[in-house]
């Protein structure tokens, strides 16, 4: 049918005006008379802002220099980082043993890169994935191999952030999936615990949950018995952000029609065999763009356990700022921080993008 | 009424394969299926229509658990339903289930979607459960497209891909709740030929449609529901020339 067709009827160009470079401007800039004053203010706002801009990032910014030669110029004074990267990076981390946590989180990002693609997912990459984070914990502790040991509360600045963030995410992910499940249970017990739980930890701000963790649970406890303050900050981030994955995960439950758990069930499948390997499947791709959105925001606010007085990346950062020399430099390290931040956000968003296009199955 | 006429449309011949004495069923207050007793044999076909809203789906879906039954007794295959899990799974696993709108795994090749239960549920090894699979999808004529996703199939090719589905189960009743109501005109022909093709090897099969032609054609024993009630039931040339009943005529003559 279709190659008759094709060869009985001549096919026609569309109109130039609809395809390439003016076709995409004429589509996107320039299609109603409103949208072209837009355009033309868009391009002189600008044109009066970057050139500036470029001026005080690139032209008139210094890169190495000392934090006095700094005073005198009217660019960026981008030397903050360099001479304080350090610090930055590995706050209280012992001198000398930085490469211990780089070469942790050269690791654990090297794990994860590899870990991107679905191919790979087989239970050799779990095995891999437990002695690698045995080997960071070693690396990050000490006690063996000559490494001496670097008590929890000096760990810091970006190890820390990544270490709450990932074990953060990863650990609060399957949790959130059972409470998902758990909401939706007929048991009524479990239902309701569930949705306590829920509901309690959504109605209350991270802050006061990792105030909690530090000031009150401790209270709790029986004298001489303490817990980590760093786990407690991390089980405090796994639990909120649990609560939130596994609202967003029941959404996707709920969307699953109804004939797919009937077509598995008169299958002969059994009720768990149906949640992994028909249910689950699909409820998770749908709500891929909402997951990453708490995982994102999870990322992010880490950055409040500055206020248990852990050291992270930004609250290392401060600290360096709070140093007289360089006080005037927040704007060039805020914006490095910002440019950190970013890239980690920017890749999860553009991984997740990847993946739904790989899971999408629908044409 | 004819007594002897309706006993001579039923098949007789041995135990029955499915066995419903005196089952009702209630969504909330509404009564949806009355005192339904039914014997169905080995290799009979069966086909039910009725208008809509008369519980006919509701019947088979029982028969397979997708419904909960209040009171009376179904047993298939010599197990009787009740709450006890393991046997509903049992049950499911003999009877094939094939529905209006496929219900296929979107999120699984052609080729998964039949090999699931097989490896899942009979606990068959992965290269066993797709040559079984190949072979109904060789039968079903669509073998070529076992590595695509149901969304890139047609609606005719899909349905035949959820009959493959079931057969891969090797089941020993066939259920079918309006095959072909989703379909559009041309895909119909090619879901019946399957259907057509499967009663001709002897599947034993309890079909809802309102595809009178495959009834006249296959069915053993063709039963109207009207409101909740098995109203009259006969052989197809019975059914279709001499009905019984004032709600059968009323419903052959909306639909013929």
């Amino acid at each position: 049918m279709t190659e008759l067709a094709a060869v009985r009827r001549e096919q026609l160009k569309p109109p130039v005006v609809d395809i390439g470079v003016i076709g995409w401007l004429h589509k996107n800039l320039f299609n109603t008379w409103y949208n072209s004053i837009l355009t033309v203010c868009m391009v002189v706002v600008l044109g009066l802002l970057l050139p500036p801009l470029f001026k005080w990032a690139f032209v008139d910014s210094v890169w190495y220099s000392s934090a006095e030669a700094c005073h005198d110029i009217d660019g960026a004074c981008w030397s903050v980082i360099p001479h304080n990267i350090r610090f930055i990076i590995f706050g209280f981390f012992p001198e000398g043993q930085e490469w211990r946590p780089a070469l942790a989180m050269f690791l654990l990002l090297a794990l994860v890169v590899y870990s991107r693609k679905r191919s790979r997912w087989q239970s050799s990459l779990g095995c891999l994935w437990a002695v690698s984070l045995t080997v960071m914990g070693i690396l990050m502790y000490g006690g063996i191999f000559g490494m001496p040991v670097v008590e929890t509360s000096q760990w810091s600045g970006l190890p820390l952030t990544l270490m709450l963030s990932f074990f953060g995410m990863v650990a609060a992910y399957p949790l959130g999936i059972m409470l998902a499940i758990g909401r939706r249970s007929r048991m009524p017990a479990i239902k309701s615990l569930c949705i306590v739980y829920i509901e309690m930890i959504r109605g209350v701000p991270l802050i006061s949950l990792l105030f909690m963790s530090s000031i009150m649970f401790p209270l709790f406890l029986p004298e001489g018995i303490s817990i980590n303050k760093v786990l407690r900050a991390q089980v405090a981030i796994i639990l909120f952000t649990a609560a939130y994955i596994a609202e967003v995960v029941r959404g996707g439950l709920q969307a699953m029609p109804r004939g797919q758990y009937e077509a598995a069930e008169s299958l002969g499948l059994t009720y768990n065999q149906t949640l992994r390997l028909i249910i689950l499947p699909q409820a998770l791709k749908i709500v891929i763009p909402p997951t990453v959105g708490i995982l994102l925001s999870a990322f992010k606010d880490t950055s409040l356990v500055v206020i248990i007085a852990l050291y992270d990346v930004l609250k290392t950062t401060k600290v360096t700022l709070s140093n007289p020399k360089w006080t005037g430099c927040s704007t060039e390290a805020y914006i490095f921080l910002a440019l950190l931040y970013f890239v980690f956000c920017y890749a999860m968003s553009s991984y997740s993008r990847r993946l739904e296009k790989e899971l999408d199955t629908s044409y | 009424m004819n007594e002897r006429e309706v006993e001579t449309g039923v098949v007789k011949s041995g135990d029955p394969i499915i066995e419903i004495h005196g089952m009702h069923k209630w969504y909330g207050d509404f009564h949806v299926l009355s005192d339904i007793n039914l014997e169905v044999q080995p290799r009979e076909k069966i086909v039910i229509c009725g208008p809509s809203g008369s519980g006919k789906s509701t019947l088979i879906r029982c028969i397979n658990r997708l419904e909960e039954h209040q009171r009376g007794q179904i047993i298939v295959n010599g197990t009787e339903l009740t709450n006890d899990i393991k046997n509903i799974e049992k049950v499911r696993a003999e009877v094939g289930m094939v529905f209006q709108h496929f219900n296929l795994f979107p999120h699984l090749t052609i080729l998964e979607n039949l090999t699931l239960g097989p490896i899942w549920v009979r606990k068959k090894s992965k290269k066993e459960a797709e040559a079984t699979a190949m072979m109904y999808l060789e039968k079903v004529d669509i073998a070529e497209q076992a590595k695509k996703f149901p969304g890139q199939l047609s609606g005719g090719q899909q349905q035949r891909v959820a009959i493959a589905r079931s057969l891969c189960m090797y089941p020993e009743v066939m259920l079918f709740d309006e095959p072909t109501s989703a379909l559009d005109p041309e895909m119909i022909k090619e879901v019946l030929d399957v259907m057509i093709g499967l009663a001709e090897e002897g599947m034993t099969m309890l079909v809802v449609t309102h595809e009178m032609g495959f009834a006249k054609s296959v069915a053993d024993r063709v039963m109207f529901m009207d409101d909740g009630e098995i109203v009259e039931q006969n052989r197809p040339d019975l059914f279709f020339d001499n009905p019984q009943h004032e709600r059968t005529k009323l419903f052959l003559s909306q639909i013929l």
